[in-house]
């Protein structure tokens, strides 16, 4: 079975319907990217999937790991390991970045039934992950992303990821914004992570970031639906031909 | 219905008894200052809504209700009544019960050096130096407004008791002294008016915590006043943590009063009371003097929770900062009045206000109002204040990491608080007063985590924010 199993997925946002019948497969092991033009349903896809709350299912039906997803609250999925890399990840003063992860960790562990980390545990291990992200060990006892850059937003994004180890990863557009070098930071760390039990969702509007996580499948999406689906060279010859070209060419799915 | 003359008479009666039990004890001059207290108390009466410095505090309730002054040792506390409130590592501990000193709850014993701590009245009857130079005698009832102010007027007539502190010239005392005022009911509603004189020498380094407690559930009325004297580059803490019961009706005034370059720290934190008013009023009196005037004010129920601040330039080259955060549930009301006043001469002030208010339902409201009247012309005063909820965005990224959603509000509610715990020194005190915030907090959030679904995006409303260089 897959891990995430997508069915005729339909939702919107305030009486606006975003998405207009989604299907998609993704099995353990495997990093899909979702491609499509500004205001196509790629956010809206993975609000829905972190199950905020502003989003309103009409139709469809997501397993996760074999668990109806749409019936969890955000954080029964998050305890089942899905994780959401924030397009605009929120500054939260006064929470520690370190105490923040910690009690992440530990509320996930908790979920479990596994004993909870102390500091002199988690310290190390968080301690090595930013190691991974180039990321200064000050930034541990500032507040959450509060006056970092956009980049450190992004790359503390990641590293959130690599302490909690989800099994299904999705980054909503986490090369927005980003320079050269912070790019490669951000996907050495994503593939640094990629293994055979955890899945890949990677949401962006540029081929760019590809360049450096290499997707095992392409989909397009247009107008609340995918449009295509393919292997890396789509993403390339999305690149070349514009959005355009997919939104002309609808492929018809297989069911 | 009672005439304001009816109403007032538990207060004359009260204000009878103590004079004919005090008579052959104190001094004159502390007759005077009774005497010059009640007039103006009797001749006013409580403030209205019609008077600007009550506008947001309705004290219909407190007026209407026959409070009465219990006779010393009438009603008994033991020790493990108020066990919970002791402060475990204090300089030195002094409880008090309906506003009499109670020795054998008290810890004053093996004082450090430099640090001089007795009940007011014990100081006065014993003529503990009262009318040395720098004695009782120069400083009591010299600062706090008895025209101005008709709590403070009332407290002068009818004080019994209350702290004496002196921090010695040069010492550094490193413990917080804890009074600890005690209101226990007696079937009927009492008052207690605690007077309390600090007096924290030039370069000397202390802290004083005034905790007022209740034990049992019956209203009492309590009507503090502090005067605090900082002399020349003494730097001193004071914290007022307010935890009487949900009933109580609670108005104190710490009145600061600061030499050259005085530094000194005012830490409020209310979490109990049903009506508390939290007067804060430091005049900065030589040049150079420095305060942070810092609250947190956290209401659920009923609570009516009002601070007024009154921050005066009176020097050249002051500075002043006030941060009040308030978080406000159910139907609960908070004001923040933050007056600035710059006199002629505080030429270089520089004055800063902020007050932020989380409301946490739709019935909760907060009223703030600052106020700043400058006379000087080269100053820089701003303030700010915002009004807010828990933002949904905060809420559904914390839980996308996992945490339940009760844990999340509450975390972020705390992260709202501690910012007021970041301006405390390390130490007993803050200590104290964390765990205390932590448990009001976690009650809190359990109370309303159900009541209230994802606050829509946060409405901020920045209050004109200015700036006057000259």
């Amino acid at each position: 079975m897959a891990l995430l199993e997508i069915q005729d997925l339909h939702a919107s946002v305030a009486g606006h319907k975003i998405l207009k019948g989604v299907n998609l497969a993704v099995n353990a092991g495997e990093v899909h990217s979702i491609m499509g033009p500004n205001g196509s349903g790629k956010s809206t896809l993975a609000a829905v999937l972190a199950r905020r709350e502003t989003y309103e299912v009409t139709q469809g039906r997501v397993l996760f790991d074999g668990k109806d997803l749409l019936d969890m609250d955000p954080e029964e999925a998050a305890c089942e390991g899905l994780f959401l890399a924030f397009q605009y990840p929120v500054e939260i003063p006064g929470i520690s970045n370190a105490y923040f992860l910690r009690s992440a960790m530990n509320a996930i562990r908790k979920y479990h039934g596994h004993e909870e980390l102390d500091a002199m545990d988690f310290l190390p291990l968080y301690k090595e992950r930013m190691k991974l992200l180039e990321m200064d060990d000050k930034l541990m006892n500032r507040s959450v992303n509060e006056g970092f850059s956009g980049g450190e937003k992004k790359r503390n994004e990641i590293l959130q990821m690599a302490m909690l180890e989800p099994k299904l990863a999705i980054l909503d557009e986490t090369d927005s914004g980003l320079d050269i070098d912070a790019l490669r930071i951000v996907a050495h760390g994503v593939n640094a992570m990629r293994s055979p039990d955890r899945a890949f969702l990677v949401i962006t509007h540029y081929q760019r970031l590809l360049n450096y996580i290499t997707p095992d499948f392409v989909h397009v999406l247009v107008d609340g639906k995918i449009a295509r689906s393919g292997g890396p060279e789509l993403a390339l010859e999305l690149e070349a031909k514009g959005y355009g070209w997919a939104e002309e060419n609808e492929q018809v799915l297989p069911a | 219905m009672a005439t304001a003359a009816q109403r007032l008479e538990k207060y004359l009666e009260a204000y009878n008894e103590l004079l004919a039990e005090r008579q052959e004890h104190e001094p004159v001059w502390l007759r005077q200052l009774r005497e010059d207290g009640w007039a103006r108390f009797s001749a006013k009466g409580f403030p209205t809504t019609h008077d600007e410095d009550w506008r947001f505090t309705n004290l219909s309730a407190l007026a209407r209700t026959p409070f009465r002054r219990t006779a010393k040792g009438e009603v008994r506390v033991s020790a493990r009544d108020i066990a919970a409130y002791r402060l475990a590592n204090a300089a030195c501990e002094l409880v008090f019960v309906n506003g009499y000193f109670v020795p054998e709850l008290s810890d004053a014993g093996n004082l450090t050096k430099g640090l001089e701590v007795c009940a007011l009245r014990r100081a006065i009857d014993c003529g503990l130096d009262v009318c040395a130079p720098g004695g009782i005698e120069q400083h009591l009832g010299q600062y706090a407004n008895v025209e101005r102010d008709v709590f403070a007027a009332l407290n002068t007539a009818l004080w019994d008791d209350g702290a004496f502190v002196r921090i010695r010239r040069g010492a550094a005392i490193e413990q917080p002294v804890h009074l600890l005022y005690v209101s226990a009911g007696a079937g009927s509603s009492l008052m207690t008016h605690p007077r309390t004189l600090i007096i924290a020498e030039e370069a000397s380094q202390s802290t004083v915590v005034e905790d007022y407690v209740s034990v049992g559930n019956e209203p009492g009325f309590s009507n503090a006043i502090t005067e605090l004297v900082a002399g020349e580059g003494a730097v001193f803490s004071h914290f007022l943590v307010e935890r009487e019961n949900f009933a109580s009706f609670n108005v104190s005034t710490l009145r600061t009063e600061q030499a050259r370059s005085a530094n000194v720290a005012s830490h409020s934190v209310l979490l109990g009371g049903g009506l508390v008013r939290n007067n804060v009023h430091p005049i900065l009196d030589g040049e150079g003097a420095e305060c942070l005037i810092n609250g947190l004010f956290v209401g659920e129920g009923r609570q009516h929770l009002d601070n007024y601040m009154l921050v005066e330039h009176a020097s050249p080259q002051c500075n002043s900062r006030q941060y009040y955060n308030g978080i406000l549930a159910d139907h609960a009301r908070g004001v923040f009045h933050g007056r600035i006043i710059v006199h002629k001469d505080a030429q270089k002030t520089d004055a800063k206000q902020t007050n932020r208010n989380l409301l946490l339902s739709d019935n909760a409201r907060i009223d703030t109002k600052p106020q700043l009247e400058i006379y000087a012309d080269d100053v820089k005063c701003t303030h700010g204040a915002t009004i807010g909820q828990i933002e949904e965005e905060h809420l559904f990224y914390l839980r996308q990491r996992g945490l339940a959603k009760a844990d999340a509000r509450n975390l972020l509610l705390y992260a709202f608080a501690a910012e007021c715990l970041d301006r405390m020194h390390q130490g007993t005190a803050r200590e104290l007063v964390e765990s205390l915030i932590q448990a009001r907090l976690q009650e809190l959030a359990q109370c309303t985590a159900n009541a209230v679904d994802p606050a829509p995006p946060s409405t901020e409303e920045e209050a004109q924010n200015w700036e006057e260089v000259g």
